[in-house]
């Protein structure tokens, strides 16, 4: 930011409340990108349909970007929250409400009537939206373009281009540029170009995104899925290796030393999308308690429900003799059961009194998930658990779960709940590492002596309704598991009170009634605790 | 059961209400006559700016109070009896008391001049001054101007509000530099240029004569005291400072100076009546600190001490070390310990001053001139970590000690360039030139 005079003395600002002339140039640009795209899905046949998709994306992307710098680059580098509460878009406005009856149609559509995007079924050509991306699939893997891939390309566009938007959004502040890049990266790279190339290199391959891990990844360890790996040579079994060794290794390693924030705000694809296109939406989740009442429950037990589920499946394609392959029915559920003692018992040992009254329902919910564990072994037949079906249990998690949860309401409410409320409510990778996060993990948020003026900026625009301020105006250091170290809230505070930081595990939660500044011996009186 | 009546639900009568409620079961009200549960005064300009919902600016969710068992009445405070302690409304109930305890805060600044009270002149401190400005500036189409008297925190910050809907304003700042009362030059002097650069005309050394009126009561223009120039506007703001609101207890015989006296544990002359936060007024003033402090923390400690005093445990106010923060447009600001500007400034105080060449970042460390006894700093654009700069206060490190170990005390997020060097190096070359 330059603060160099500025020699224009017009008293008028520049730039108006509203959007200028440029600006309604680029949105135009953009909704012609659109357009074009509407009409592939009318079934308008598109003389040559690599041109079109050329122009339908260029135009969004540009659209995107010409606006952003109209927006961002005319204005002092700060906080660009101005007026984010009186437009419709992004205060439930009609715009908003529009805007998400649009995305939920879009992911209903997507998820259960391809066709109507132009699939082609039993070895038909695509035709429609579909087929409109058929180019660029070949180009990229020699096949023609699915759903999926259709999908993911709109993704990546709408990463890249809000991507931009955001770092222009926040150029004063190289925490959130070098994340948002971060996020670009992985998902230009890792989630769309890589699986297509690999698909290139040897299409026996399962499409795979390395950086989505199970139990996000709820497929990964699907019968077609590992036998997909193992029927692919040595670098099939490499991946499904790094597979297993991204969970229980990398995962805990880094989320010890970074907390959840190295995946839910620098890779995650989820994260991704969330913090470059939803980010105009974050300040709509909920900071009631009840929300945090209901979020407690239902991460948990999505991801309860995604251990079984997997467990279950796993299970069902697995033997019983040792002699055909090592891992048998009796040694799977044995290692699964020891690694939930094993953890349990960690936890018990080292965590029992931050738990407090938390230790109960830990307990009583391992007990019933051992239970079920042992249950399903010994009543178990070839393909039915508890007596059903585990392909209908697992099934039922890609509908419920896996499709309406994170695509349909985590999506397409985004102008509703606000961008995370998959990441808040559902992720049940979240879930794991928010567990991790606040028990074993050298991260906190880090809040400034007395400086806290009890604004609420902080809480404001937490994607995932943490009540940061309920922290900072105590003095409290940040340790919630379901924090993603955006780092937002350090960024929109106008006193500089809160910092992300990675330090030791000692005296992180810090809980105080008296803060710095008050010098009469209250601090130690009432403090200690 | 002892009932304790606050008047009051800013943020030092509801720290005192939740402090009391968790060392005692005492019966606790709260009195308002603004709104109806406790918001973030700080953040009035962010739900203007359109940043923040008002809902957003209440730190406890309405639940909390009944959840407490914290009484709230919504009623303006006509009298107050000593005598019979007893409350009386101007909508006519009473309400006994067995400790009172005002919290009343502020009310801006007026200095009797002329058209002060038209239509369209407002302060920026209370709920209904917001609702005011909204009413009377809600774009640049019903609002083509703003005049704005006072260069303090308050002004700097009515500015932004009225930047962010684009309605072009003329800033009225008395002294030669803003707020150059507190600040030192080189501080003072970038925070001009950073005001004049988002295009709010900046007039120093001008003084406001008079308001003048349209035919219907509303402000139609400006007179500037020296030139006689005439500014033709729809909204004035008065942002001259503040002074205690305690215009209600004029007639009772708690005593009054500018605020409500109080002593060392916040109570007044009369038996079970205190005073906390902005309204009150110490008999001495506490170190450097002014007698009446109308800061958001000193309202806070004072609310989390007399807690202590109220249930039985009798405690001095004792403020630590002297820290505040402030943010000018784009441009934050903190300080830690003393930094003079240039009234008031004691004859041992030397400064160092950096400033960054992009003109948005600087610091001043204020220190003993024989000593070097470190006595304070003021940073701009760098965030430092408070508890650092108090330990250092307390140890009465050396200048050199805290430029030297300028790292530890910062509190930018991470990947932030760093100026640690910078100012090191910056810090030699001056030495060097006045030895």
């Amino acid at each position: 930011m330059s603060n160099k005079l500025n020699h224009s003395m017009s008293l008028a600002k520049p730039d108006a409340l509203g959007i200028n002339n440029k600006q309604k140039v680029a949105v135009a640009i953009g909704v012609i990108g659109l357009f074009i795209l509407t009409l592939a899905l009318l079934n308008t046949n598109f003389p040559n349909q690599g041109v079109f998709l050329t122009l339908a994306l260029s135009a969004i992307i540009g659209g995107t970007i010409w606006f952003s710098r109209e927006a961002y680059l005319s204005k002092h580098e700060g906080i660009k929250n101005d007026g984010v509460w009186f437009k419709s878009i992004s205060s439930r406005g009609i715009l908003g409400w529009i805007l998400g009856v649009v995305l939920t149609t879009f992911y209903i559509v997507l998820y259960f009537f391809p066709k109507y995007l132009g699939l082609g079924t039993d070895g038909e050509a695509n035709t429609g939206l579909i087929a409109l991306f058929d180019p660029l699939s070949q180009l990229l893997s020699g096949r023609n373009a699915s759903q999926w891939f259709v999908y993911g390309t709109l993704y990546t566009v709408a990463i890249l281009a809000f991507g931009y938007k955001f770092i222009l959004k926040y150029r004063h502040n190289r925490y959130q540029q070098l994340r948002t890049v971060s996020v670009m990266f992985f998902q230009l790279g890792f989630a769309f170009l890589i699986p297509e190339f690999m698909y290139v290199m040897n299409n026996d391959l399962p499409y795979y995104d390395l950086k989505s891990i199970w139990p996000l990844n709820y497929y990964i360890f699907d019968e077609w899925s590992v036998k997909g790996f193992l029927s692919s040579g040595n670098i099939g079994l490499a991946l499904l290796i790094f597979g297993i060794l991204s969970i229980f290794v990398f995962t805990p390693i880094l989320t010890y030393k970074y907390g959840k924030r190295w995946y839910c705000s620098w890779v995650c694809g989820c994260g991704g999308l969330a913090e470059t296109a939803g980010d105009s939406f974050r300040q709509l989740s909920s900071k009631k308690m009840y929300a945090w009442k209901i979020e407690r429950w239902l991460i948990h037990v999505v991801l309860v429900f995604s251990v079984i589920m997997t467990t279950a499946v796993v299970y069902t394609y697995l033997g019983y003799d040792k002699n055909e392959f090592w891992l048998t029915r009796g040694v799977f559920i044995s290692l699964v059961i020891g690694l939930l003692t094993l953890i349990f018992t960690v936890i018990m040992i080292f965590k029992r009194q931050e738990l407090a009254k938390d230790a109960k329902y830990g307990a009583i919910s391992f007990f019933i998930a051992i239970a079920l564990l042992l249950v399903m072994h010994f009543t178990g037949t070839t393909d039915h658990l508890f007596y059903i079906k585990a392909g209908a249990l697992r099934a039922a998690y890609g509908i419920y779960i896996g499709s309406i949860f994170s695509g349909v309401i985590g999506t397409g409410f985004y102008p509703i709940l606000g961008s995370r409320a998959w990441c808040r409510f559902g992720c049940p990778m979240a879930a794991i590492l928010g567990f991790q996060q606040r028990l074993f993990s050298k991260f906190r948020i880090t809040t400034n002596g007395g400086q806290c003026i009890s604004c609420g900026n902080c809480s404001t625009y937490c994607e995932m309704g943490i009540d940061v301020r309920a922290y900072a105006q105590k003095g409290e250091n940040i340790v919630r598991s379901s924090c993603v170290g955006c780092g937002i809230c350090s960024a929109v505070c106008p006193r500089g009170v809160l910092k992300l930081e990675n330090d030791s595990m000692k005296g992180r939660i810090n809980s105080k009634d008296v803060l710095l500044g008050n010098d009469v011996n209250l601090m130690e009186l009432v403090n200690q605790k | 059961m002892e009932h304790i009546v606050i008047i009051g639900n800013g943020i030092s009568g509801v720290t005192l209400a939740r402090h009391l409620r968790k060392l005692s079961d005492k019966k606790i009200t709260i009195v308002s006559a603004e709104t109806d549960y406790f918001f973030s005064r700080t953040a009035l300009m962010y739900i203007y700016m359109g940043h923040m919902s008002f809902e957003n600016t209440q730190p406890y969710e309405n639940w909390f109070w009944k959840k407490n068992n914290i009484n709230l009445k919504k009623g303006y405070v006509n009298t107050v009896d000593t005598n019979t302690k007893t409350l009386h409304f101007k909508e006519g109930d009473t309400l006994a008391y067995d400790k009172l305890v005002i919290a009343t805060g502020s009310k801006p600044n007026k200095f009797g001049w002329p058209g002060q009270d038209l239509k369209g002149v407002m302060g920026m401190y209370h709920k209904q001054d917001l609702e005011n400005l909204e009413k009377h500036a809600p774009n640049k189409e019903v609002c083509k101007h703003a005049v704005i008297v006072g260069g303090g925190l308050i002004g700097i910050e009515l500015a932004e509000m009225l930047n962010s809907r684009s309605i072009p304003v003329t800033f009225l700042v008395r002294e030669s530099s803003f707020w150059n009362g507190v600040l030192p030059q080189g501080e003072s002097q970038m925070i001009n240029r950073h005001i004049k650069n988002h295009h709010i005309d900046l007039r120093l050394s001008t003084n406001l004569r008079e308001i003048k009126s349209d035919n219907n009561g509303n402000v139609k223009s400006v007179i500037l005291e020296e030139t006689g120039e005439e500014i033709e506007c729809n909204v004035v703001g008065l942002t001259a400072g503040v002074t205690p609101n305690i215009d209600f207890l004029k007639n009772s015989e708690i005593e009054l100076g500018r605020g409500v006296k109080v002593n060392r544990y916040l109570e007044t002359n009369i038996p079970d009546v205190y005073a906390i936060g902005d309204c009150a007024e110490q008999h001495e003033a506490i170190g450097n600190r002014r007698p009446i402090e109308a800061v958001w923390y000193t309202g806070r400690m004072m609310g989390e001490t007399l807690a202590q005093t109220i249930c039985g445990n009798k405690t001095a106010y004792n403020p630590g070390h002297w820290f505040n923060s402030a943010k000018f447009l784009d441009i934050e600001y903190q300080t830690y310990g003393w930094v003079f500007g240039e009234r008031g400034r004691p004859e041992y105080e030397q400064h160092f001053h950096w400033k960054h060449e992009d003109d948005t970042k600087c610091i001043t460390v204020a220190y003993h001139k024989n000593t070097n006894e470190f006595l304070g700093i003021n940073t701009f654009g760098i965030r430092m970590r408070h508890e650092v700069f108090d330990r250092w206060l307390t140890e009465k490190r050396d200048v050199d000690y805290v430029i030297h170990h300028l790292a530890e005390a910062n509190f930018d997020p991470e990947f932030y360039s760093r100026f640690e060097n910078n100012i090191l190096k910056t810090y030699k070359n001056t030495l060097q030139t006045i030895s």
